[in-house]
């Protein structure tokens, strides 16, 4: 394997943009904007009255306010608007103090939560979303505002990084890990150890006790599963029930989360990474309209 | 509203859990605490609300099992002093 | 008569062979994934060093981690037992004992006769122990036994936002690419695990004289963190035995007083 594809190409997804071919922004009251600049990925949607208009996905350089400006112009792209056009930008994720054009700061809790209302509808009352260095439970009512959360932040373990630590160390690119690990006859036991860096070298251990790949992923995947499945536990869940960020297109995690809690979560109709954002432009409005108001 | 912060890690979990909706904005837990976790500041989860309510500062967070540790010392079960401070009951420890 | 003391840690079995209230030699390997093989090879390389037989050994006590797995131990004590007692017989002042490993935190509290009153352990999380600094070193592409001499150059005390061993890598590849200092860097490191651990003495109260033992006292920036933190200078073991091997020696020593020794 060559030093390239052992490197940062593990994490290479598509970067994606996308204009609503259904809107004139011309037409439009209310322009609001939301943008998340998270650890790894940065979001930018742009909303009419409450539609999404425009919006872009990509990787978050080394340098947060570049990120959100980038995110931002990429999203406008080839729709003639511009930003001094919108009314109000709410930014959001670990750099939402860093975009430079916003007026507010809004925590991603309270966006995603908003957010997954947007994209799965009233019904939803639970989220769960494991992010590339963070892992949220969140329980919202109908109009998707937050009734309690929790989030893990702290530890890798439950979270994309440690995803990646054990892909890097079992030489198996990130994508395919979730499929890999469904390969077993049977379910192994999981990983005992919580700590990425302990378990680590417990899958050393495994793999010259002869474990084939596949089942060291599985014991890796129903651990992480696992640990999931109890912070989801001690907020409570109730139905109905959706998964987001990266790791929900790894199979092999939300398969056994599905299995451990007997639930099934619904296929977003929109891409999950973008609700962070979504939520932070529909805030946006509602505070573009108290600005109204109070004149 | 249950604001839960803290996490778990490899030794375990631990939570401090602060109910918004029984806070009354007294702040008798930020002075009852040695170690400076716990503030008055906006509600950041309801963006909408303008009153201030308790919660766990953000540099203490991620350690709270380290910076509450003097509070909670080994085989007693002590009520931490800002359980104890807060009237309405609006804060309780996983741990 | 002469006894020794096994310590089988996460990482290293150490060993200590006891003769007449003197340390007559020590030895550690790396314990690897078979337990018993690193303390079997452990035990020869002693022997040799001392220029002993194995059947002199009167009483051989096993601890740590992987105590279990060793089949021609006499007995066993707990590395709590085992630290108390080294420390002890160290510094008989000794009232504090803070042991940093590899993968575990421990720290105990002694009255003057060297018996347990109190402990807290903190384990199963790296970032409480040496694991932390072995994962900076390695970030940061510098020999860890180097770590110490370079921290205490540092001018600049920096944050340290991570909490986790992997998301603190992820940080340290970071704050190099803003051009900071490795010393600052480095210091910074030491500080944080040092604020873990003296946490950690506050949950079961600071008695002075408080001793630091354990492989990461071999890091004399750690140690002036720890120091630092506390506002009085901790005991670390040095002439007489390397701070890694007393919970070793306390198991040689508690190996002697089963024997009526």
């Amino acid at each position: 394997m060559s030093n390239a594809e052992s490197d940062k190409e593990y994490w290479r997804w598509t970067e994606t943009r996308y204009t609503n071919p259904d809107i004139k922004w011309e037409e439009g009251t209310i322009i609001s904007a939301g943008v998340d600049v998270g650890s790894v990925s940065t979001q930018a949607v742009v909303m009419v009255d409450g539609e999404i208009y425009c919006y872009s996905s990509m990787r978050t350089g080394s340098n947060s306010p570049d990120s959100a400006n980038n995110a931002m112009e990429w999203a406008l792209e080839g729709t003639g608007l511009s930003l001094d056009k919108i009314e109000y930008v709410v930014g959001t994720g670990y750099g939402r103090v860093n975009v430079p054009f916003s007026k507010r700061a809004i925590t991603e809790i309270a966006c995603h939560a908003r957010g997954a209302n947007f994209i799965y509808g009233p019904e939803i009352r639970t989220v769960l979303d494991m992010g590339g260095q963070d892992c949220k439970a969140i329980r919202c009512d109908q109009r998707g505002k937050v009734v309690s959360f929790l989030m893990n932040d702290k530890c890798a373990a439950g979270t994309g990084r440690g995803m990646e630590v054990f892909a890097d160390l079992l030489q198996v690119h990130i994508n395919d890990v979730g499929e890999m690990s469904l390969q077993v006859k049977e379910e192994p036991e999981p990983v005992s150890s919580t700590c990425v860096v302990f378990a680590k070298s417990e899958a050393v251990g495994l793999l010259r006790e002869g474990w084939p790949k596949e089942k060291v992923l599985a014991a890796y995947c129903a651990a992480m599963a696992h640990r999931v499945v109890t912070l989801l536990l001690r907020l409570g869940i109730e139905e109905k029930f959706a998964i987001t960020g990266g790791i929900a297109k790894n199979i092999g995690v939300v398969k056994r989360i599905e299995d451990e809690l007997k639930l099934k979560a619904p296929e977003p109709s929109i891409d999950p990474q973008i609700a962070g954002a979504i939520g932070a432009a529909l805030f946006a409005k509602a505070l573009a309209e108290k600005q109204r108001k109070s004149g | 509203m249950k604001a839960n912060y803290g996490y778990k890690d490899g030794s375990g979990e631990y939570f401090i859990t602060i109910d918004t909706d029984l806070c009354n904005s007294c702040g008798k837990c930020v002075e009852a605490c040695p170690a400076g976790v716990l503030e008055l500041a906006e509600n950041e989860l309801d963006p909408l609300e303008e009153d201030l309510v308790a919660i766990v500062s953000e540099n203490h967070r991620k350690k709270i099992k380290y910076s509450c540790a003097p509070c909670k010392p080994s085989g007693e079960t002590k009520v931490p002093p800002c359980v104890k401070a807060c009237e309405p009951g609006a804060i309780t420890h996983s741990w | 008569m002469i006894t020794a003391g096994i310590d089988c840690g996460s990482k290293n079995t150490k060993i200590v062979i006891f003769k007449d209230d003197n340390i007559v030699s020590t030895a550690s390997v790396l314990s690897g994934f078979d337990q018993e093989e690193a303390a079997t090879e452990v035990l020869s390389k002693a022997l040799e060093n001392a220029g002993l037989e194995r059947g002199e050994i009167k009483n051989i006590v096993a601890t740590g981690a992987g105590m279990d797995a060793i089949s021609f131990a006499d007995d066993k004590v707990t590395t709590i037992t085992a630290n108390a007692a080294g420390a002890h017989f160290l510094f008989p002042s000794v009232r504090t004992v803070i042991d940093i490993g590899a993968e575990e935190g421990r720290v105990l509290r002694v009255d003057e006769n060297g018996k347990v009153k109190d402990f807290g352990i903190n384990e199963k999380c790296a970032a409480g122990a040496g694991a932390f600094i072995e994962a900076m070193a390695r970030a940061l592409e510098v020999d860890i036994a180097t770590m110490g001499e370079l921290s205490l150059k540092s001018t600049k005390q920096i944050p340290m936002n991570a909490q986790c061993t992997i998301f603190a890598e992820s940080e340290v590849v970071s704050l190099i690419h803003q051009k900071t200092l490795k010393e600052d860097i480095i210091r910074a490191v030491h500080d944080a695990i040092a604020d873990r651990n003296t946490s950690m003495v506050r949950q079961i109260g600071i008695e002075q004289d408080v001793a630091l033992i354990g492989g990461v006292a071999n890091n004399i920036g750690f140690i002036d963190s720890m120091n630092r933190n506390f506002g009085f200078d901790l005991l670390v073991p040095k002439e007489l035995i390397a701070p890694e091997y007393v919970s070793a020696l306390g198991a040689a020593i508690i190996a002697k007083e089963k024997m009526g020794g």
